[in-house]
């Protein structure tokens, strides 16, 4: 049918590849560009709120004296919940959704856009530290006004990195589960009962059994995590975070990768 | 541009694609033919590198697939058009396709309105399309960074009789201007009108290739016929018999084992006139495709059915 000879190579030298900053630009925007992404975002925040509010309400009737910490102790409840949810759904919505069969043409490299998906959950990570920070200061500059007590800030800047450090973590854990199971519902269940359920065997191992209780601070992520969210963390504390970090984040993360790069995209 | 070589993949002792080899030309549709199982997607998701190949390998314009930089830029690819997202719009979609690719936001208009989507239907979630509609955006997307070749499994899937008609015309056009389109289907009729050369899939395996005529040929042993009506059909059939041509009765009209021409001659020189005229080998095709394929069907065709009852 052709008249024309055209060409049987493609002329790729005038297409750079997909530069890595347009990539991340395209994950935060499919975050967000859905009723459930967009929703999740708003009830974090919300719910933030909602729980300070209470929090406020119950110290000030109780006269309980609080400080800026407890705040964000409060804001940690909706926040370490939800943050690995999204970790989570970044991740598994493309193989649900089964988008990612239109991903993975646009950008061959599934390393690459794995990794465009994690930058953007970590700048959520980041963004969702300022909004616990800013809310968390409302509450407690409204808990000085309304109890007369006096307001207490404590080290806002290890607070500040502390918490970082916790949500940072929680998504980065919610992300490396959804990269292991690639489905929401597996993925937040089985995060669910890492982060709800083995506590308890944990707690009971280590009262019963006297060499389960020397090991465990090492291997138990959860519990390595609680110096932080107290702001105290330090010598030790540090090198069981990593070693049960090693164990829960890094190495359902390997997993995870070597998972997505052999995965059939169907 | 296509060049599929030894291609082989399997799934544990199942064999998916059995060491295929074709080429796609520049310029021409290439219609990729077979049962539901028969190979098809497999190959198809081969070649765009969304499952890795056991055996052999696919190129692109001499570039794997995952070495063509930014490739939607160059290969346009619809694998399913179910495969979107049921919370994000339609514009959505090609919004994020064409930010990926790098193109200004007016080509997302522009595609919206090569496949006949407006801009109400565009606002509306993907959950809430119809497979017409759904298969359209999927072409808009295959479509948005202008490639130079063509991808496209089961696109006419869902679209009613005028989308087949105007697709057809899309994707004719595309290869006449120097594209490269290859596309699969179940359907003989969806694919013989449209493409230069047909590739027949059965079981993973290449069991008929070839041009319309040439498939033609092979199915009916080189022997043509021809369906013809004469207002004075008996008079019609003595010239045929006297030039030594099978005629048979067939409904209204005569079938004689013969080319269209040379039944027009002879009824040109006798001045008979004829009211209908036309190749008798239609089913040729349909009854190669089914036989071909025969092991891979599922459901089992009675033996005397003819391929215009199957199709019916």
């Amino acid at each position: 049918m052709s008249a024309m000879a055209a060409p049987t190579t493609l002329d790729v030298s005038h297409t750079p590849s997909v530069p890595f900053g347009r990539l991340v630009q395209v994950e935060a925007r499919k975050l967000a560009d859905t009723r459930a992404g967009r929703w999740l975002l708003i009830a974090i925040a919300a719910l933030t709120v909602v729980v300070l509010g209470i929090q406020l309400a119950v110290v000030v009737a109780n006269d309980v004296s609080v400080t800026y910490l407890d705040f964000l102790l409060g804001a940690n409840t909706p926040m370490g919940i939800l943050l690995p949810v999204l970790g989570i759904m970044s991740v598994t919505s493309e193989w649900s959704q089964r988008t990612a069969m239109v991903t993975f043409t646009l950008e061959p490299s599934r390393l690459r856009v794995i990794a465009a998906k994690f930058v953007c959950v970590m700048i959520l990570s980041v963004v969702a530290l300022v909004v616990g920070l800013v809310i968390g200061a409302f509450a407690n500059v409204l808990y000085g006004a309304m109890s007369g007590d006096t307001v207490v800030w404590g080290n806002v800047g290890t607070i500040a990195v502390d918490y970082l450090l916790v949500w940072v973590l929680g998504m980065a854990t919610g992300f490396a589960f959804g990269m292991v199971f690639l489905n929401s519902p597996a993925g937040i269940v089985l995060f669910f009962v890492y982060s709800f359920v083995l506590p308890a065997p944990f707690e009971i191992g280590a009262h019963l059994l006297g060499w389960f209780h020397d090991i465990r601070p090492w291997i138990d992520f959860n519990n390595a995590q609680g110096p932080l969210l107290d702001a105290t963390i330090h010598g030790n504390e540090w090198a069981q975070l990593v070693t049960s970090g090693l164990i829960w984040l890094v190495l359902p993360f390997l997993i995870g990768l070597a998972r997505i790069q052999r995965a059939e995209v169907k | 541009m296509i060049k599929v070589k030894g291609l082989t993949r399997a799934y544990g002792s199942f064999i998916a694609v059995d060491d295929i080899s074709f080429e796609c030309r520049p310029g021409t549709v290439t219609g990729f033919l077979g049962p539901n199982g028969a190979g098809k997607t497999t190959t198809m998701r081969v070649m765009v590198g969304l499952t890795p190949a056991t055996h052999g390998d696919v190129t692109i314009g001499g570039l794997h697939y995952r070495d063509i930089p930014n490739p939607g830029r160059h290969v346009g690819v619809l694998l399913d058009a179910s495969a979107q997202h049921a919370g994000r719009t339609g514009r959505e979609v090609l919004e994020i396709g064409a930010r990926t690719m790098g193109l200004p936001g007016v080509r997302v208009d522009e595609m919206l309105d090569l496949v006949s989507l407006d801009g109400r239907e565009a606002k509306r979630r993907v959950r809430n399309y119809s497979l017409g509609m759904r298969q359209r955006l999927g072409i808009a997307h295959a479509l948005l960074g202008d490639p130079s070749v063509l991808i496209l499994d089961e696109p006419a899937n869902g679209l009613d009789p005028a989308g087949i008609r105007w697709m057809r015309g899309l994707l004719k056009g595309y290869a006449d201007q120097g594209g490269t389109v290859f596309l699969s289907s179940h359907l003989l009729h969806e694919v013989e009108q449209i493409a230069d050369e047909m590739i027949l899939i059965g079981n993973g395996r290449i069991v008929a290739r070839g041009t319309r005529d040439e498939l033609l040929r092979d199915a009916t042993g080189g022997v043509f016929t021809t369906l013809v009506t004469a207002l004075d059909n008996h008079q019609l059939a003595e010239a045929l018999t006297e030039r030594g041509l099978v005629v048979h009765q067939a409904g209204e009209g005569l079938r004689v084992t013969a080319e269209p021409v040379d039944v027009g001659r002879i009824a040109a020189d006798k001045q008979i006139v004829l009211t209908d005229l036309r190749a008798g080998h239609e089913g040729g095709l349909e009854d190669l495709f089914l036989e071909l394929t025969a092991e891979t069907q599922r459901d089992v065709l009675p033996n005397d059915m003819s391929a215009d009852e199957v199709r019916a």
